[in-house]
């Protein structure tokens, strides 16, 4: 799509030579990055390697410590983000930054209030303006709908309508695809194509070496800081941006081996679900994980997954059937109950439940243990020794940062997950509940994260693995249940399923599927 | 990204100003510019009351004599204590509640309730040894007060009526139930307008200077309590979690009712101690209006201390200062500057506080700490359902 014309062109935006500095962390060691107009520019690099940073310096979320910054070739001076759209930059978080009582227009129009003379906003005229917007791309989008209300993927749009309605021409989207379900990022693509003819100059994120494949017509490599080099996509793949990236070879296909299921340790037995609306969404689920293997849920996100799994560690109480955890009834036990029993929960929304951002490393690794020996003596806490098991986290599972103490908040996203996969996985459960274990990670640690859960298996855990990516139940399920309309509706030997008919039973439930749910025969 | 290994001890010796910068940056500014805001009212008030000299320096000397009333000597620095003791504890009351994200406006009614609990059980003991009577005074304080911090915690647990609502409401309830005793079943007979008999024995001793209590030794145990509790305990770590991310609170097996309950039972603890050294320290009887605002001030405190232990008590030191300097700014400006200032000053260094996002904006401050939690609690959790 980018002709010849375009690539002499030059830069709408360059960054050169930017340095930023945290207390015990060279977060950019000088990193130069240009983007033309009409070009989709992908960045790419390891957790912590900066991305971030170097966005949220251009946004003016953060001041550098050296380097400038050109748009259409002059020095400009970014200190907010009032700068940052003033030069027509705009930007999707990595995390988004919603307000989630407010609605959609509000959200759209925070900081960009059209008005009607001095006092009066209009309205009207921003919710026909909201309208069009999402029209030429197709979407239906209802002004005075509450984001809460929205699927993160349409809440995804509005950050995206968001950017566009403040007239940018400068697009950053940091990890845009990381909560997406793949027909979502399919539509996303579509949007920034499309984006990309009209001549915007797009900084893409990602970790998905195959989607940044697709879309970039440039992509470049920071790790620890630096530019380690740049590609176009036709001279590249994905095990050379990967070893890029990390420094060393990845392998990008785990080895699951064989398994040796054991007894039963996880049966749900016509469990029915209610969501936040109190609609019913997991409507009568019959399943069974036991010790040894992974069984692995595919469903196109929002059919009922992540209440069902809620529901099996106790966050959520089902509205009916029954739940055993090694044979005895959980169904009513809180989360606490059940974590003594042995069940790891890796959340799907690092910022909701898995983490406090605000607390330090620490605290989080101790946060479902904390009243327990070694880390309570009584209820004194023994800081000596939460502080041994920040460390042995931190260690262990490659947690980048410059200490156990720093507020958690300030960890790269993959970081923070990493933390909480470190805290789920230590010491032995019996059950870990995976509900997008590497969301955000990269293909390093994803690398590492899959070999951390086969091990797990091996040493006899049961596991239940829910992930809206396809290819990573593929690769690590012993049985694959399809959920579909908070049913299930096939399940299939890991081994051997089809990846074309699990996709066609995700998306349509199957023929059969709307009588009797399959049985999850062992 | 690099990860150093810095000479550990000089990154502390340059780290450490800049912590300590990024927590007191805000409350500091607020200060200063609360006394610039006076000064133009002092300067303001000159023009506007006649047959005076204009004289550029009144603020200054008023500010002198303010100064000079809080810490020129023994005396006024007793008298700065005793007013800073009470919003010390109840300071903690509501910051304590800050931490766990409950928005304890009651802490008033809980002061109320706390000083009528320890006066009933004072006069009742008003001839016993002190080592019984003083022990029992204080704890019936504390245990009244608890009794009015449970309420409104139940309700948000039981029915996730909001704190800011049910304390609000028992504020009055308690102003109703102390006319009540002190009128009624507390009457001093024989006493022209309503007062209860004087507490004796049960009376706090002086300890420093002609009439500093010992209730000052009872504030700083609480605060070292209060610290211990919410850093040094697995429950104050209930308490912090609940407060920061009640989701990840129940993620983590906690159970935030209960939490939500316990808290808001100690902050009534607190203020509640806080009515006792009151009654038992300075007034040593009640009457039927029992007027103080400690419970308000202490809300300001909480904000200005940033809901910390530490913080508080400068917070209060500062109010308990303006509160003791204040009459001897009044004299030496020869009535000029009332000693009403004071609230005006107290005030405005809330509303900068509160406003601050204002100030960071418009004074371009970087690398301090963003808001008090505090107040984005607030924003937060009303209107919300239920923890
Ligand atoms: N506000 C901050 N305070 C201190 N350190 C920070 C802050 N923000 C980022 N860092 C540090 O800077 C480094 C780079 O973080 P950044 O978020 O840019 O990584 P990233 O490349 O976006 O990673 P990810 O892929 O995990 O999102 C990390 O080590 C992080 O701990
Ligand atoms: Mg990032």
């Amino acid at each position: 799509m980018t002709s010849d014309v375009q690539v002499t062109q030059a830069p709408a935006l360059e960054m050169r030579g930017i340095t930023k500095r945290y207390p015990g962390v060279l977060a950019n060691a000088g990193i130069s990055l240009d983007v033309r107009p009409g070009e989709i520019h992908a960045l790419l690099g390891e957790n912590g390697a900066g991305k971030t940073t170097l966005m949220n310096i251009l946004y003016g979320l953060a001041r550098p410590d050296a380097g400038e910054i050109l748009v259409d070739g002059t020095p400009v001076e970014i200190t907010s983000p009032h700068d940052a759209i003033a030069h027509r930059i705009s930007m999707v978080h990595q995390h988004f930054m919603l307000v989630p009582v407010l609605s959609v227009s509000d959200n759209i129009l925070l900081g960009e209030e059209p008005m009607a003379g001095p006092i009066f906003l209009d309205r009207a005229r921003a919710h026909r303006r909201i309208r069009e917007l999402g029209k030429t791309f197709g979407w239906e989008i209802d002004p005075d709908q509450r984001v809460e209300s929205l699927s993160v993927g349409w809440q995804q749009r509005v950050e995206i309508l968001k950017a566009l309605y403040r007239n940018a021409r400068i697009l950053v989207l940091d990890e845009p695809t990381a909560v997406l379900t793949p027909q979502e990022t399919k539509e996303i693509f579509a949007v920034l194509r499309r984006l990309r003819a009209e001549g915007y100059a797009i900084i893409f994120i990602s970790h998905k070496l195959h989607e940044v494949l697709e879309i970039a017509d440039r992509i470049t490599v920071i790790r620890r800081g630096k530019v380690v080099g740049s590609r176009t996509p036709a001279a590249t793949n994905e095990e050379d941006l990967a070893e890029m990236m990390v420094g060393r070879e990845v392998n990008l296909t785990a080895d699951r081996g064989t398994s040796h299921p054991g007894e039963v340790i996880l049966r749900v037995e016509q469990v029915r679900v209610k969501d936040d609306r109190r609609s019913e969404v997991v409507q009568g689920v019959d399943l069974e994980v036991r010790s040894g293997e992974i069984l692995g849920i595919a469903g196109v996100a929002g059919n009922g997954q992540d209440e069902l799994v809620e529901a099996i560690v106790g966050l959520r109480r089902p509205s009916s059937g029954r739940i055993e955890l090694a044979g005895r009834d959980v169904t009513h036990a809180g989360p606490r109950q059940r974590h003594r029993l042995g069940v790891g929960f890796v959340p799907a929304d690092r910022h909701r439940f898995g983490l406090v951002l605000s607390f330090p490393l620490t605290d989080n690794f101790i946060l479902t243990d904390y009243y327990e020996p070694p880390y309570a003596r009584g209820i004194i806490r023994n800081e000596a020794a939460i502080d041994a098991r920040a460390r042995r986290g931190i260690r262990d599972y490659d947690v980048r940062t410059p200490s156990a103490t720093v507020t958690t908040g300030t960890l790269s996203g993959g970081n923070q997950q990493k933390l909480i996969v470190a805290r789920e996985f230590d010491g032995e459960q019996r059950l870990l509940v995976l509900d997008q274990p590497t969301r955000g990670l990269d293909v390093g640690s994803i690398e590492f994260i899959h070999g951390q859960t086969i091990a797990k298996r091996d040493a006899g855990t049961a596991i239940l693995l829910v992930s809206a990516e396809l290819d990573e139940v593929l690769e690590l399920s012993d049985r694959i249940a399809v959920i579909y309309r908070g049913q299930i509706v096939a399940v299939r030997d890991g081994r051997t399923a089809d990846k074309n008919e699990i996709g066609i039973l995700m998306a349509t439930g199957g023929s059969g599927a709307s009588g009797s749910p399959s049985s999850p025969a062992a | 990204m690099t990860t150093e290994r810095p000479p550990s001890q000089g990154r502390r010796l340059v780290a450490l100003p800049a912590t300590v910068w990024a927590a007191v940056a805000l409350p500091f500014i607020s200060i200063v510019l609360a006394l610039l805001v006076g000064s133009i009212v002092i300067l303001a008030s000159e023009v506007i009351v006649p047959g005076h000299p204009f004289d550029v320096t009144l603020p200054v000397t008023a500010y002198a004599a303010l100064f000079e009333g809080a810490f020129g000597g023994l005396d006024p620095i007793v008298n700065t204590i005793r007013a800073a003791t009470p919003l010390v504890l109840a300071g903690l009351a509501v910051g304590l509640a800050f931490k766990a994200g409950l928005f304890n406006i009651g802490a008033q009614g809980q002061f109320l309730l706390g000083a009528l609990g320890s006066v009933t059980v004072g006069v009742a003991l008003n001839q016993a040894s002190p080592f019984i009577a003083i022990p029992a005074a204080l704890l019936a304080g504390m245990l009244a007060g608890a009794a009015w911090g449970f309420i409104p915690g139940f309700l948000k647990a039981i029915s996730g009526a909001h704190e800011v609502v049910t304390t609000i409401m028992l504020n009055y309830v308690a102003v109703s139930v102390i006319a009540w005793a002190v009128s009624g079943p507390l009457d001093q007979p024989g006493s022209p307008s309503p007062i209860t008999a004087q507490v004796g024995n049960a009376a706090l001793p002086v300890i420093i200077g002609r009439n500093g209590h010992l209730g000052v030794l009872v504030a700083l145990a609480a605060v070292l309590a209060v610290g211990w509790l919410l850093f040094r305990t697995t429950r104050g770590f209930e308490i912090r979690t609940v407060g920061a991310n009640p989701d990840a609170a129940r993620y983590a097996g906690m159970q935030p009712r209960l939490i939500v309950v316990l808290t808001m039972s100690l902050a009534g603890v607190l203020a509640g101690l806080a009515g006792a050294t009151v009654v038992l320290g300075v007034t040593h009887y009640m009457m039927a209006s029992f007027g103080t605002t400690v419970g308000f001030d202490s809300i300001a405190v909480a904000l200005l201390g940033r809901s910390s232990p530490v913080g508080i008590v400068f917070a209060a030191i500062l109010f308990g200062a303006m509160r003791a300097g204040a009459p001897l700014m009044q004299i030496q400006t020869g009535s000029l500057i009332p000693a009403e200032l004071v609230d005006v000053l107290q005030a405005t260094i809330l509303l900068f506080l509160a406003a601050h996002e204002v100030i960071r904006h418009i004074l371009k401050l970087r690398g301090v700490k963003a808001g008090l939690e505090t107040t984005d609690t607030i924003a937060r959790t009303y209107g919300r359902e239920s923890v």
